[in-house]
């Protein structure tokens, strides 16, 4: 746990608009170690997803840098060190849901080659959708998709799991279903995990540390400590100790 | 895995949906409009017959059905043409669209170029066109294939641009998270993700390329269902005249029905808009 998986330093991010140069983020730092599972929480235009974008090398950097396991993101990307899971599954609708998962092996040239990359028959299995391999998208639920898209992530083995609010488009029993799982899944593969979401109780129940930042332009607000036990379970979050969690995280946003 | 869905209905309706008998349907479907076609042609009959409307003007249906049966060579013998010339403008229209829609995607300067032009040459009305190609290409079949290639090629190429860019901008990142070269973004998301609107461009093409052979037969051709059309009518040779017009329409259904044919075939995964 010592090694930082991913190591933000003094970054900072502009867009050109019409109305001049924009910054979403500005002086951000902080250490993500290797394996751990971190949320990221703000109010919306914070730049909580620019952030994850610039880590997986999908957004130009403008002062700073980003390092994951000591590379740049281009490097890391070209590697395969991270994956990236979209609020919407973005699964291609003529493939079946085996044949989406096994989409990352087949595209990326040399890049594409991987290894050791892990079967899609049990990455179907381990998120919960054994026998419906052959199914289309259009055949599954909005959380089944959802499923296939985080299998379709794990196939290339990667060390990072870089996640857009990807629950942000479900109901909530699949929502609590799918956290969870997420779990499950982090404490079977070992995987770093990057987590954004807007919903204070998920950034609680999942983050081992929650990333809180403020708005306009995006800065650390804080860096929190989630003390709960490492086995969470849904009940948990009827619990004092959670709601005092919830509502320090609450206070913070707030004053963002 | 018992997932909800948002709208509360099981995944696998669709499969119900997909499932149920087609024959008994058929009827119910088409039955109203098989009806309506066949009270008109009726209604024809009767208007020509009550008012007694010389043949010339107006020939009845059952003088139009007298040609197929009496002057079946000669109308055969211009079909043919057409037929190969609808079907190759067809083609080359269309092939020549979507390979020009994949160079528009892929070069902001190639669209910025041509696209105009192409706007430009689908104002220009096709039938003023004809006799200029007629002139430069002469009276065999190039200049009819041209001129039905033409009216194929504007829409085609407009919708495939569309359907090109119609992946979404999530798809298009995790492309680039996985390091996908441009052909690979071609191969393995763009063009599948077009095909519905290229069979939406196809089905307008299928009609339209025969308007543009039969257009291409007016002028000064002396084979083909355009060219039947024009002798017919200087002719006063109205039963001829409406029968060519029947067989025309005929080829422009049948190319429909096949490009319709090969599209559900092809787009087994496109089911939002199964009626």
């Amino acid at each position: 746990m010592a090694e930082a998986a991913i190591s933000v330093k003094n970054l900072a991010v502009r867009f050109a608009s019409e109305a001049g140069a924009v910054t979403a983020l500005e002086g951000v730092g902080f250490d993500v170690p290797e394996g751990g599972f971190i949320t990221m929480l703000g109010p919306s235009g914070c730049g909580k997803s620019t952030l994850l974008r610039a880590i997986a090398d999908l957004v130009e950097i403008s002062e700073g840098a980003i390092s994951v396991f000591g590379r740049t993101p281009e490097a890391a990307r070209l590697a395969r060190d991270f994956a990236f899971v979209f609020q919407d599954a973005s699964l291609l609708p003529w493939r079946s849901a085996i044949d989406n998962v096994r989409l990352p092996l087949e595209v990326g040239g040399k890049a594409g080659v991987v290894d050791q990359h892990a079967s899609p028959e049990d990455l179907l299995a381990l998120v919960g959708l054994a026998g419906r391999e052959r199914a289309l998208p259009h055949e599954l639920s909005g959380g089944m998709r959802q499923r296939v898209s985080i299998a379709r992530a794990l196939v290339t083995r990667p060390r990072v799991l870089l996640m857009d609010e990807p629950f942000g488009a479900l109901d909530e029993i699949n929502r609590d279903r799918l956290n969870e799982e997420l779990l499950r899944i982090w404490a079977e593969t070992g995987t770093t995990i990057m987590f954004v979401t807007h919903s204070v109780p998920e950034a609680a129940f999942l983050g081992q540390r929650v990333l809180v930042l403020s708005a306009h332009p995006g800065r650390v607000r804080e860096y929190a400590k989630v003390d709960l036990t490492a086995e969470r379970r849904l009940a948990m979050r009827e619990t004092v100790e959670f709601i005092r969690i919830t509502a320090h995280l609450r206070g913070l946003l707030e004053a963002a | 895995m018992a997932d909800i869905e948002a709208d509360g209905r099981p995944a696998t309706a669709q499969a119900t949906i997909q499932a149920q008998p087609r024959r008994r349907h058929f009827w119910r479907d088409k039955g109203p409009a098989i009806a309506v076609a066949v009270g008109i042609i009726l209604l024809w009959q009767a208007i020509v017959v009550g008012f007694s409307i010389p043949t010339y003007i107006a020939p009845s249906p059952i003088q139009v059905a007298q040609v197929f049966l009496e002057q079946g060579d000669v109308l055969w013998i211009n079909f043919w043409p057409t037929l190969l010339e609808a079907a190759a403008g067809f083609l080359v229209g269309n092939t020549v669209a979507v390979v020009l829609a994949i160079w528009f995607v892929h070069s902001r300067l190639a669209e910025r170029a041509f696209y105009p032009i192409a706007v430009f040459i689908n104002t220009i009305p096709i039938i003023a066109v004809a006799p200029i190609l007629v002139l430069i290409l002469g009276n065999g079949y190039a200049p009819k294939i041209v001129i039905a290639a033409l009216i194929c090629f504007f829409p085609t190429l407009v919708n495939m641009v569309r359907g090109l860019k119609a992946v979404s901008p999530e798809m298009l990142e995790l492309m680039r998270v996985l390091s996908a070269s441009p052909r690979e973004v071609l191969f393995k998301v763009r063009l599948q993700s077009s095909l519905p609107f290229l069979f939406a461009a196809l089905k307008i093409a299928s009609t339209t390329c025969v308007i543009g052979a039969i257009v291409g037969e007016w002028i000064g051709s002396n084979y083909g269902l355009g060219s039947l059309i024009i002798e017919a009518t200087y002719n006063f040779r109205s039963p001829l005249l409406y029968a060519t017009v029947v067989l025309g329409a005929g080829l422009a259904v049948a190319f429909f029905s096949l490009t319709s044919l090969v599209e559900k075939r092809v787009l087994t995964w496109k089911t939002q808009d199964v009626h």
